[in-house]
């Protein structure tokens, strides 16, 4: 019988190794397609549990881990909530948002950057930290939007950014109605989703980031790319005599189109300044009809329309600027209007890349990630993302935004001892409702420390008083002086 | 002298085997620290402390063991070596993952939750028991006489959960008895009955069953009228499966019966016929019953069913926790193993898996590999056919057993309801396979017991055995 017995055994031997190779391929090989399955409640209870690195603005924490008593260990908590909700996002058992989403993996310790540190952590047999997080944010600048944007009267839905026109680095991002991260971040996950349900419910939807997430025509504000595309064009500098007048005539229509009070720009021939001092959509949309869709297009895909740029938080929407404009719609993008939509990051942007000699830096929010013995682990480095115009054309437009300030519809963001260079934007919104109010701005003008953008969508100011810069202009002005100030 | 010694006995014997005891008794150290280790790891890993009953719970696995270790010496002195400390180490393991997971359910609040205390009293029984067993059972060709009862009493015990009283449903199997407030499964104690039924039964009838027959193509076909043994055990496999809806014992009678058979008539067309059978009985399980068709859908696509009911969450669940644990696993009490739902029994590798890592499921797999290795050299060098037989069909237990167990729970092959041998929460099983070691360990101590004196000259035989050569036995 001992034949058989052989047999028997070399069979066996078969069923055991493939168990052995079974288990090999289970826990080695496939182990990382199953730690990738959503529904993997392990992976994301372990990232819930750990202590998670910290967000730091300057050198407080806006978001960090402490420890709680029960199962999960630690609790995240936001030290200014509300302030700071457009950048950080929120960390809750289900998901995250914002930079607590794109640095999650240094922030739950996952990045391969950490490796050392995790290293150490197994052989001292300590739990595993998270790395922290520092962001370009600066405390005074994001005070002063979150103030200026919470002082507005009424429930107002407003957005402010505020870059740092050399680096691209974002001082301020502030955006209203938000929310409170730490409800998502609660153990109680039933409460939660309650909450989830709620703000998603939510009319004045507080859970989108407006600064980076809402396109709307950025009217006269988009003026300065118009302007910019004239004086690439070469035919123009901002002592150019352009047409003024009452009403312009749009092409392939019978349709005219006014000045936003009714005047005549102070004549039917004015500089090229006049007309931005004043805001001139006779002069802007005579322009734009003259240099054309594609020149038009291309200025403003330089300045960084048509694509996101900021890496560093989801929810972003692109700003447009359609390439299959008729004569009629290519004459009214020239003020802002038509199918033109921006955020208010681009037209930051815009401002920033005048005040940095044309070019156009990428924005960004993460400063630097850093080992939990808060070691330097990678720091982003500024970068340019295209030449949007000559340093001529940005020293005429830095010239002309100036006057502007000093002497036209800006004035209310002047600031005394300080050149500031500044313009409004009033866009048409349907129906009875305000129109949006648009600012954006830089400063100091003969060393550019910071460009801002301020949106205020909806508010209960009356309508006459929102051209005149009186709700953006404020805001930006606090927060350039925060900036300069510092 | 060892060639005058295998004159003596008749050319046969001729290797003496050394008792080797005090090698058991080093490797079964070693198994008890692997089991009172794990213990203070789990202490250290869920409370920070090592456990405080330490000393207590040490001492009574140790106490266990060396009674298990003297009895095998003073009564099984030739007894294979390695089997006694392969079991101690799985066993040990078993207990220290069941107080891990006790402390996690009683954090829980569930109602079970002395799942390894339980055990312990078990595993004390399973020793008393595997004690008696070798004192009681001198030589295990006695057992031959007790042919038909034990093939009776298997196919009782089996019958068992049917009957109105005593008969329990659990968790869609009705494989339980409950006699005096106690479960039990009798299919556990059965399946010993029917390796003794088997082995006497088939020594008898080999030669009938072997040389009658056709040869068809190249293999040679058993005659029409000694096909009845087979039918009737394909019988109670599928009666087994319909009526209990219990594939895992199912398959494992049936082949445990198919491997014996082959070994007893030395014929590959008894595989033919019986992977046949085999394949006809799956496919109409398959067809007609509704639960091996979902078995065999959430084996195929365990994703798709995750959330389902009746689905896979219990085993996607562990496939996520063993992913999870990786190459050296999360450490004792750093897992989640309470996600999968029977944990502390059927999916207990699960848990072995996430906590201890691929590293510790392999050890698991090559320990068993070794116990079915043992049993089946034990086959080999066995003197008797009966021996050989049982030999065989206790290897075969424990060979089919883990296969079907952990190729389930690791998604290789459906999943069936079978416990892991020695390292589940289950008394039944706990207990049987403890006998089942001791039959083993009597069956090697005849093997390798040195043949019976014919001639005073053998004393000189005996005392140079250490210098003898291994001679193949063919």
């Amino acid at each position: 019988m001992n034949k058989p017995i052989r047999v028997v055994s070399v069979f066996c031997l078969i069923l055991f190794m493939a168990l052995l190779v079974n288990a090999t391929y289970l826990m080695y090989v496939r182990a990382d397609d199953l730690g990738q399955d959503p529904r993997n409640r392990r992976i994301i209870t372990a990232t819930f549990s750990r202590e998670r690195g910290a967000i730091l603005v300057g050198k407080e924490a806006i978001a960090q881990s402490v420890p709680s008593d029960d199962k999960y260990k630690f609790q995240r908590t936001y030290s200014q909530p509300f302030k700071y909700a457009p950048i950080t996002g929120y960390f809750s058992w289900y998901s995250q948002t914002g930079v607590e989403r794109s640095q999650n993996a240094v922030l739950a310790g996952d990045d391969s950057r950490l490796f050392v540190t995790r290293l150490v952590d197994l052989l001292s047999n300590t739990d595993p930290k998270g790395g922290n997080v520092q962001l370009t944010a600066d405390a005074a600048a994001q005070d002063a939007a979150w103030a200026g944007l919470e002082d507005l009267p009424g429930d107002a839905q407003g957005a402010v950014v505020a870059l740092e026109p050399t680096t691209g680095r974002v001082l301020a991002m502030a955006s209203t109605p938000t929310f409170d991260p730490n409800g998502f971040a609660s153990h109680d996950f039933k409460a939660v989703a309650e909450l989830d349900k709620q703000l998603n419910a939510d009319p004045s939807e507080p859970l989108i980031n407006r600064a980076i997430g809402t396109t709307l025509p950025p009217g006269s504000t988009f003026k300065l790319v118009t302007a910019a595309a004239a004086i690439e064009s070469g035919n123009y500098d901002a002592d150019s005599m352009v047409p003024g007048g009452f009403r312009f005539q749009l092409p392939q229509s019978s349709d005219t189109v006014g000045n936003y009070d009714g005047g005549n720009c102070g004549g039917r021939r004015i500089t090229l300044t006049q007309a931005l001092q004043v805001s001139c959509n006779v002069t802007f949309l005579t322009l734009a009809n003259e240099l054309g869709n594609e020149a038009m297009a291309d200025q403003a895909e330089a300045f960084g329309f048509n694509s996101t740029s900021l890496e560093d938080l989801g929810g972003q929407a692109a700003s447009l600027y359609p390439r299959d404009m008729d004569a009629p719609q290519t004459a009214l993008s020239g003020i802002g209007q038509s199918s033109v939509t921006a955020t208010p990051l681009q037209m930051a942007m815009v401002a920033a890349a005048i005040a940095n000699d044309g070019d156009v830096m990428r924005p960004y929010v993460v400063d630097e990630v850093r080992a939990p013995n808060l070691s330097v682990l990678d720091r982003t480095d500024p970068q340019s993302i295209s030449k949007a115009i000559s340093s001529t054309t940005a020293e005429e437009l830095t010239r002309m935004l100036v006057a502007t300030v000093d002497d036209g519809t800006a004035s209310p963001a002047a600031i005394p001892g300080v050149e500031v260079a500044g313009k409004t934007g009033t866009a048409q919104s349907s129906g009875d409702r305000p129109p949006y109010a648009w600012f954006v701005s830089f400063a100091p003008a003969n060393d550019p420390q910071v460009a801002v953008a301020v949106l205020v969508q909806s508010s209960d100011t009356s309508p006459d008083e929102i051209g005149g810069g009186v709700l953006g202009g404020p805001i930006a002005k606090s927060v350039m002086e925060a900036v300069i100030n510092r | 002298m060892s060639q005058t010694g295998s004159l003596m006995s008749g050319g046969l014997m001729t290797f003496v085997h050394r008792r080797r005891r005090g090698a058991e008794l080093f490797l079964l150290v070693l198994a008890l620290a692997v089991g009172i280790g794990a213990y203070a790891a789990v202490g250290l890993g869920l409370e920070g402390e090592v456990p405080a009953d330490i000393v207590g719970y040490g001492g009574w696995l140790t106490a266990l063991i060396v009674a298990a270790h003297v009895t095998v010496r003073v009564v099984a002195p030739y007894a294979d070596p390695v089997l006694l400390p392969l079991v101690a180490a799985l066993n040990g393991l078993g207990l220290a993952v069941l107080r891990r997971l006790d402390i996690t359910y009683e954090a829980l609040g569930f109602d079970q939750h002395t799942f390894a205390r339980q055990q312990l009293t078990w595993m004390t029984v399973g020793v008393v028991l595997f004690i008696i067993t070798l004192v009681v059972l001198r030589d295990h060709r006695v057992l031959q006489r007790f042919t038909y009862t034990a093939g009776l009493v298997g196919i009782v015990l089996l019958i068992l959960p049917f009957l109105p009283v005593i008969g329990r449903e659990i968790n869609g199997a009705r494989i339980w008895i409950n006699v005096a407030g106690f479960s039990f499964q009798p299919g556990e104690v059965a399946k010993v009955m029917l390796v003794i039924a088997f082995s006497g039964y088939l020594v008898l009838h080999r030669d009938a069953l072997a040389l009658a027959g056709r040869r068809v193509v190249f293999v040679d076909l058993p005659r029409g009228r000694d096909l009845g043994p087979i039918l009737a055990m394909f019988g109670v496999s599928m009666m087994i499966l319909v009526l209990q809806n219990d594939l895992g014992s199912s398959l494992l009678f049936f082949g445990l019966f198919l491997a014996m058979l082959y070994v007893a008539t030395e014929r590959p067309g008894w595989l033919v016929v019986g992977a046949g059978l085999f394949a006809a009985g799956a496919l109409a399980a398959y067809t007609f019953v509704g639960n091996v068709q979902n078995r065999f859908n959430f084996w195929l696509n365990p994703m798709d069913y995750y959330d389902v009911t009746p689905g896979s969450y219990q085993l996607v669940e562990a496939l996520f926790g063993m992913g999870w644990g990786g190459l050296i696993g999360r450490g004792l009490g750093n897992g989640f193993p309470e996600r999968v739902p029977f944990a502390y029994s059927d999916f207990i590798l699960s848990t072995i898996g996430e906590e201890l890592g691929l590293t510790a499921v392999m050890a698991i797999v090559v320990c068993y590999g070794l116990i079915v290795e043992r049993a089946l050299r034990i086959a080999l060098i066995s003197r008797d056919g009966f021996g050989k037989l049982m030999a065989v069909g206790l290897g075969a237990i424990v060979a089919l057993q883990v296969f079907v167990v952990i190729g389930g729970v690791t998604g290789l092959i459906p999943l069936t309801g079978l416990t892991t041998p020695f390292l589940s929460y289950g008394g039944s099983s706990l207990v049987a396979n403890w006998v089942v070691i001791a039959l083993l360990l009597r069956i090697s101590d005849q093997a390798r017991r040195p043949a019976p004196r014919m001639d005073p000259v053998a004393d000189e035989a005996e005392a140079d055995s250490e210098h003898t050569q291994v001679v193949k036995l063919k």
